[in-house]
C-alpha cells in the first residue's frame, strides 16, 4: 500500500499511525487489505504486500525474508526499478474512480505490462532486458520472452515518465491471466497463501470479479545511483473488483425507487476468513474506505434522520451509521483532513489482524442499511481510444479526450501564465504493423481542427521498423481549461503480415497497445491514468489455399522463358 | 513534288488531329483532378505502391522536416532528390489545397512530355524504318506504312489509355519514372549522348529496373534504330553488287556506307561518350543524394531503403503483382533462394532476347519494360501504361499479332474484376487473398502472352521481311 500511503503522508493527518522505528538492517514484511465500497454496487479488494532488503553492502547476501529470485533478478540484470502487472478486465474509470490513488497507480491496462530501469550503460539494456523478460516468464509462467523481440518493447524518452533513461517498456495487450500466473507471484511471498491476508486469496472467488490485476513493483538502490541507500523494496499488489452476492435482502426496494447495496462479508465475497496474521509480517491491518462521495451522501443522510445540529466529527467516527455497519468494531477511524474539501472527507476504517486467531477468525462484514448513491472522484479527463475506418486496408487512430465534471481543485491554474492550463503527456506505441502516417496528425478541440502546433508542446516520434521496432508516439500537450474535449486522429494503413507471423487466431484480430496518458502536475505524477480502449484491429487474411498457389507462382516465369 | 505535298498536307492534318486529342486527354485529366478526392484513387493498390506513394512521400517529407531520417520508419523508399522536389507540394496548407494542385498539374505535364517524347522518338523510328526499307526496295509494305503514324499512335494510346489516367489523377510518381525512361530512349533514338544517359540515370535512380535498359540503349547508339535484320542489307549488297557490273561496285557500297541509318559497323563512339556521360551523370546524382541525406546515414542508408527496399521485398501489402503472395507464404528458410530466383529471373531474360532481337533495340526496350513490370517486386498499372504506350510504336509490325483481340479484352476484364476482388477481400471480407490473387495471376498471365505474342510477331515480321527482299531483289 506504498501508493495509499504515500497519498495519505501528502493529503491526511494520521491521529497517530504505528511509525515503527524502522531500522534500516532488519528486513521487514508488511501485508495489508484494503476493502472499498464501489458505486456500482461493487466491492474493491486492494492487496499489498511489502518486503524490504536492506542494502547488501552492508547486510550480505542471504535473506531471511526477501525472494531469493528477486533478489538475484535484481543483482544480474542491475535493476534500478521494475514493474510487472498481469491484469484481466478493464478498470471502469467512470464507476470506479480516476482520481485516487488505488485507480492511478493499479488501474493497468489488460494484459501483461512490464517496463525495467536498468542501472547499465546505454548499449547494454537491450541485451538485460531481453535476459530480464525471459527470466520472468519463467518465473510467473506467462509468455513474457514474447516482449524479447525488438518489435514489442520500446524504450520512451519522457512520454511513459519524467525521468526515463534506460528505461524499457513493453505490453502484451492479448496475454491471458490466470492461477498460473497468480501461485509464482504467491510463492514470493514469505508465508504464501498458508498465512495472513494471502489465504483470502480463494482462486475461484476473485478471478471471478469483473476486474484482476495483479501487479509486482522491485525498487533498488543497490547500484549507488542514490546517495541514500535503502535496499530493495518489493511491492506487490493484487487489485480485484469482486461482485458481492446479492442475498435476499437486496431485493427489498426503497421508497426511492433506489435498490438497497449488496451486503457483503470476507467470507462471502472471498469464500474464505483470515486466520490470524502472518507472523513473519511486521504488520498486517485491514483497511476499510469509505469515499468522499458516500460519506457526504451519508452525512446528508444523517441530517435528515437527526435533524440539523448533529455534530459531525462523532458521526463519522463512528462505524455504525444510518447508511451501513461494520460488523466489527475498527481499531482505529483514520479521517482525510482536506484543505479543499472540508465538508467531507475520506474515512478509513482500520483493524488489526495481530488480534485474531485460527479459533477467533477475522470476517469483517459490512451491511448497508439504506439505499444511497453516489460517484467516484473523477480524473480531469476521460480518455478513450477507437478505431475509424472500416476494412483491412486503413484507418485512423483516435484518442479523445474528454474534460469530466470540472471539480475545484483538481485545476490547478498555471500561475506563471495566469491562465488555467491543463498539461498531459500521451505516450502510444502501435506495432510496426500499424503503419501510421504521422503527417496526417490532427488536433480537434471540441470538434474542430486546429493546428497541430498550438496545442502540442512538444513531441517525439520514432517511426515504425517494418518487423524491427515499433512505432513509438510521446505528444505532451498544452490545454486551456476552457476546453471541453480533444481528440487526436493519426492514420494509418494496416501491414500484412508473413504467414508466419500471425498469432494463433488471427480472426480476433490484433490489439493495439494502451495508451499511457499522464498529468505531469499533478501531485508528482500521482495521477495516473490508462485508457481503457483495447483496439482490436482485424488485420488480415485467410491464406486458405497456400501450397497450390505457390506451386503456380514458381512456374509462371518457366513459361515466359519458353 | 506532288507526292510530297500530299503526304504534307496530310501530315498537318494529322497533326492538328494529334494536338487536339492530346489537349482533349490533358482536359479529361484536369477535370478528373478535380474530382481526385472523391476518386480516392492515391489509395488504390493497383495505383501507388509503397515505391510510388505520394502519400509515403508526405510521410517521408514530414520526417525531414521534424529532423528524422526521411527513411526512418520503412515509410517513404524513393529517392532523396524525388523528395526534396516533390516534398513542399505534399504539405497540406488549410482549406485552399493549393499545392496538391500544383503537385497533380505536374503529373499531368510530365504525361503530356511522355507522349510528346513517345511521339517524337516514333517519328524517328518509322523515318528511319522507311529509309532502311526503300534501301531494302520493299516498296509494298511502304505504301502502307504512309497510312500510319505510329509515333501519334502510340502518343495518343499513352495518352488515352485508363491505366495511364488514372495513375496520373492517383497521385503516384510513376509519370515521372515514365518520364525518364522515355526520355532515355528519345535520347538515345535522336543520338542525344548527355541526354540518353541522364534519362538512364534518373530512371535506374529512382526504380532500379530500367537499369536492364542500358543494353537497348547502348544498341540504339551503336546500330541506330530500329531497322531489318543487317544481313538483309548485307546479302542486298553482295546480291547487287554480284548482279551489277563492277563500274558500279564503287558507287553501290559508297551509297550503302553513306547512309547514315544503317551503319552496319557498330560505333563505339557513341557508346563510350554514353557511358562517360552515364558515369558522370550517376556521380552527380549520387553526390546531389548524398548531400541531402548526409545526416540521415548517408548513402549506405539511401540505398539499403531504396534498392533494398525493392530486392528483398519486406512490404507484402498486395498489389497487382504475384510476389507478394508468394512472400508471404514462403518459408523463411527458403526466402533468400526465391528472392535470387525471381529478380535473376529478369537477368536471364536479357542475353538470348538482345541477341534475338539487336537490330530492334527499340522494341527490345519494350519487352524488357514489358518484362520487368511483369516481374518487378511492386508493380504498378503505370508500368503497364508504359509498355503499352510504347507497343503503339511498333504498330506496323506487329500488325499480324495474334490474339489481339482477346489480350485486350483481358486487360480490360482484369481491370475490372481486379478492384471488385480487392473489394470483397479487404472492404467486404467476403472474400479472401485468393481471389485478390487470382486476378494478379491472370494478369501476369496476360503480360505473358502479349510479350510472348508481340516477340514472335516482329520475328515473323522479319522472316517476311527477308523473304520479301529475297524474291524482289
Amino acid at each position: 500500500m506504498a501508493a495509499v500511503l504515500r497519498f495519505l503522508i501528502a493529503v491526511l493527518l494520521f491521529s497517530s499511525i504505528a511509525t515503527a522505528s524502522l531500522s534500516q538492517e532488519e528486513e521487514e514484511f508488511s501485508e495489508e487489505l484494503l476493502l472499498k465500497p464501489l458505486a456500482d454496487r461493487k466491492v474493491l479488494a486492494h492487496f499489498h504486500f511489502e518486503s524490504k532488503a536492506p542494502p547488501t553492502r552492508t547486510y550480505g547476501h542471504h535473506h531471511r525474508l526477501f525472494p531469493k529470485a528477486l533478489y538475484q533478478l535484481v543483482q544480474k540484470f542491475r535493476i534500478r526499478e521494475m514493474e510487472l502487472s498481469f491484469t484481466q478486465g478493464r478498470w471502469n474509470y467512470e464507476r470506479w474512480g480516476g482520481f485516487d490513488p488505488i485507480s492511478s497507480s493499479n488501474a493497468k491496462p489488460p494484459g501483461v505490462e512490464l517496463w525495467a530501469v536498468f542501472d547499465v550503460p546505454h548499449d547494454l539494456v537491450d541485451a538485460s532486458w531481453k535476459n530480464l523478460t525471459h527470466t520472468l516468464s519463467g518465473l510467473f509462467c506467462a509468455s513474457i520472452n514474447f516482449l524479447e523481440s525488438s518489435t514489442a518493447y520500446s524504450a520512451p524518452d519522457w512520454g511513459f515518465q519524467p525521468f526515463s533513461g534506460s528505461l524499457r517498456y513493453g505490453s502484451l495487450p492479448r496475454e491471458a491471466v490466470c492461477t498460473e500466473n497468480l501461485t509464482p507471484w504467491l510463492k514470493l511471498l514469505p508465508c504464501r497463501d498458508k498465512a495472513g491476508l494471502a489465504t483470502l486469496m480463494d482462486r475461484p472467488s476473485i478471478y471471478r470479479g469483473f476486474y484482476h490485476s495483479q501487479r509486482l513493483r522491485l525498487s533498488s538502490t543497490e547500484f549507488g545511483s542514490t546517495e541514500v541507500e535503502s535496499g530493495i523494496a518489493l511491492d506487490q499488489t493484487l487489485t480485484v473488483v469482486l461482485q458481492p452476492t446479492t442475498s435476499h435482502r437486496a431485493s427489498m426496494t426503497y421508497s426511492s425507487d433506489s435498490v438497497l447495496q449488496p451486503s457483503w462479508s470476507l467470507s462471502s465475497i472471498f469464500g474464505r476468513k483470515v486466520s490470524g496474521r502472518c507472523v513473519l509480517a511486521n504488520s498486517s491491518n485491514v483497511y476499510v474506505q469509505v469515499e468522499r462521495g458516500l460519506m457526504s451522501e451519508l452525512k446528508i443522510l444523517h441530517a435528515e434522520d437527526e435533524g440539523s445540529g448533529a455534530d459531525n466529527l462523532t458521526f463519522e467516527k463512528t462505524w455504525n451509521n444510518p447508511g451501513f455497519e461494520l460488523s466489527i468494531a475498527p481499531n482505529r477511524v483514520i479521517k482525510e483532513v482536506n484543505i479543499l474539501h472540508d465538508e467531507t472527507s475520506i474515512v478509513l476504517y482500520e483493524y488489526l489482524i495481530d488480534n485474531y486467531s485460527n479459533s477467533e477468525p477475522f470476517d469483517l462484514g459490512f451491511t448497508w442499511k439504506f439505499p444511497v448513491v453516489w460517484s467516484s472522484p473523477q480524473a480531469p479527463l476521460h480518455a478513450s481510444r477507437f478505431l475509424m475506418g472500416s476494412g483491412n486496408e486503413r484507418g485512423a487512430i483516435a484518442i479523445s479526450l474528454k474534460a469530466t465534471e470540472p471539480s475545484d481543485g483538481l485545476w490547478f491554474a498555471d500561475t506563471i501564465e495566469n491562465s488555467c492550463m491543463l498539461r498531459f503527456n500521451v505516450f502510444q506505441v502501435v506495432p510496426w504493423y500499424v503503419r501510421v502516417y504521422f503527417h496526417t496528425l490532427q488536433v480537434f478541440v471540441d470538434g474542430k481542427p486546429q493546428s497541430v502546433t498550438d496545442f502540442i508542446e512538444r513531441m517525439r516520434i520514432s517511426p515504425s521498423e517494418d518487423k524491427v521496432s515499433p512505432g513509438v508516439m510521446e505528444m505532451a500537450l498544452k490545454l486551456p481549461c476552457c476546453v471541453k474535449s480533444v481528440t487526436l486522429t493519426l492514420e494509418f494503413d494496416k501491414g500484412f503480415l508473413h504467414i508466419d507471423e500471425y498469432p494463433p487466431d488471427a480472426n480476433q484480430g490484433f490489439d493495439i497497445p494502451s495508451a499511457v496518458i499522464s498529468f505531469p502536475d499533478f501531485h508528482a505524477s500521482m495521477h495516473f491514468l490508462k485508457d481503457d480502449s483495447l483496439n482490436k484491429s482485424p488485420l488480415l487474411s485467410k491464406f486458405q489455399i497456400p501450397r497450390r498457389l505457390v506451386g503456380l507462382v514458381s512456374c509462371y516465369p518457366s513459361c515466359l522463358l519458353s | 513534288m506532288e507526292e510530297e505535298k500530299e503526304t504534307t498536307t496530310t501530315t498537318t492534318k494529322k497533326k492538328q488531329c494529334f494536338w487536339t486529342w492530346a489537349l482533349a486527354s490533358v482536359i479529361f485529366r484536369l477535370v478528373l483532378i478535380h474530382f481526385s478526392r472523391n476518386l480516392n484513387l492515391a489509395s488504390r493498390p493497383e495505383v501507388s505502391t509503397p515505391l510510388t506513394s505520394l502519400r509515403r512521400l508526405a510521410e517521408g517529407y514530414w520526417l525531414k522536416q521534424s529532423s528524422i531520417s526521411p527513411y526512418a520508419g520503412s515509410m517513404y523508399h524513393g529517392s532523396p532528390l524525388l523528395l526534396s522536389i516533390l516534398g513542399p507540394l505534399t504539405v497540406q496548407r488549410g482549406e485552399g489545397q493549393y499545392n496538391h494542385l500544383i503537385c497533380s498539374l505536374l503529373f499531368v505535364i510530365a504525361d503530356f512530355m511522355t507522349a510528346v517524347l513517345i511521339r517524337a522518338t516514333g517519328q524517328n523510328l518509322q523515318m528511319a524504318y522507311n529509309q532502311s526499307l526503300k534501301s531494302l526496295g520493299i516498296v509494298r509494305l511502304l505504301e502502307r506504312s504512309e497510312m500510319l503514324a505510329s509515333g501519334d499512335i502510340a502518343a495518343l494510346v499513352y495518352l488515352w489509355n485508363p491505366l495511364t489516367i488514372v495513375t496520373c489523377v492517383g497521385s503516384s510518381t510513376s509519370p515521372i519514372e515514365n518520364l525518364v525512361i522515355v526520355l532515355s530512349l528519345y535520347g538515345a533514338c535522336r543520338r542525344l549522348v548527355p541526354l540518353a544517359a541522364f534519362g538512364w540515370v534518373i530512371a535506374t535512380h529512382l526504380s532500379l529496373y530500367p537499369a536492364i535498359l542500358i543494353v537497348p540503349l547502348i544498341l540504339i547508339l551503336g546500330y541506330g534504330p530500329d531497322s531489318p535484320r543487317r544481313k538483309l542489307f548485307q546479302q542486298r549488297a553482295s546480291i547487287k553488287v554480284g548482279e551489277n557490273p563492277s563500274t558500279d561496285i564503287h558507287y553501290q557500297q559508297k551509297e550503302l556506307a553513306s547512309q547514315p541509318m544503317l551503319p552496319l559497323r557498330f560505333s563505339w563512339r557513341l557508346v563510350v561518350h554514353f557511358i562517360l556521360w552515364a558515369s558522370l551523370w550517376s556521380c552527380y546524382v549520387l553526390l546531389l543524394c548524398g548531400i541531402s541525406v548526409r545526416q540521415y546515414g548517408g548513402l549506405g542508408e539511401m540505398f539499403k531503403s531504396t534498392y533494398g527496399f525493392i530486392l528483398t521485398v519486406p512490404d507484402l501489402s498486395p498489389n497487382i503483382g504475384v510476389l507478394w503472395y508468394f512472400f508471404a507464404e514462403v518459408f523463411d528458410y527458403f526466402r533468400n533462394f526465391f528472392l535470387i530466383v525471381f529478380h535473376v529471373n529478369i537477368l536471364f531474360m536479357i542475353l538470348p532476347l538482345a541477341i534475338r532481337l539487336n537490330h530492334r533495340p527499340c522494341f527490345l526496350a519494350f519487352v524488357y519494360i514489358a518484362i520487368s513490370s511483369l516481374l518487378k517486386s511492386y508493380p504498378s498499372v503505370g508500368d503497364s501504361a508504359l509498355y503499352l504506350g510504347l507497343l503503339g510504336l511498333f504498330v506496323e509490325e506487329l500488325a499480324d499479332m495474334q490474339f489481339s483481340f482477346f489480350l485486350f479484352c483481358g486487360y480490360v476484364g482484369i481491370s475490372f474484376l481486379s478492384p471488385v476482388m480487392h473489394n470483397l477481400w479487404i472492404w467486404r471480407g467476403t472474400g479472401n487473398a485468393n481471389f485478390y490473387f487470382a486476378t494478379a495471376m491472370a494478369y501476369a498471365c496476360f503480360q505473358i502472352i502479349l510479350v510472348v505474342e508481340s516477340v514472335s510477331a516482329m520475328l515473323n515480321h522479319d522472316r517476311m521481311l527477308r523473304k520479301l527482299s529475297i524474291m524482289k531483289p
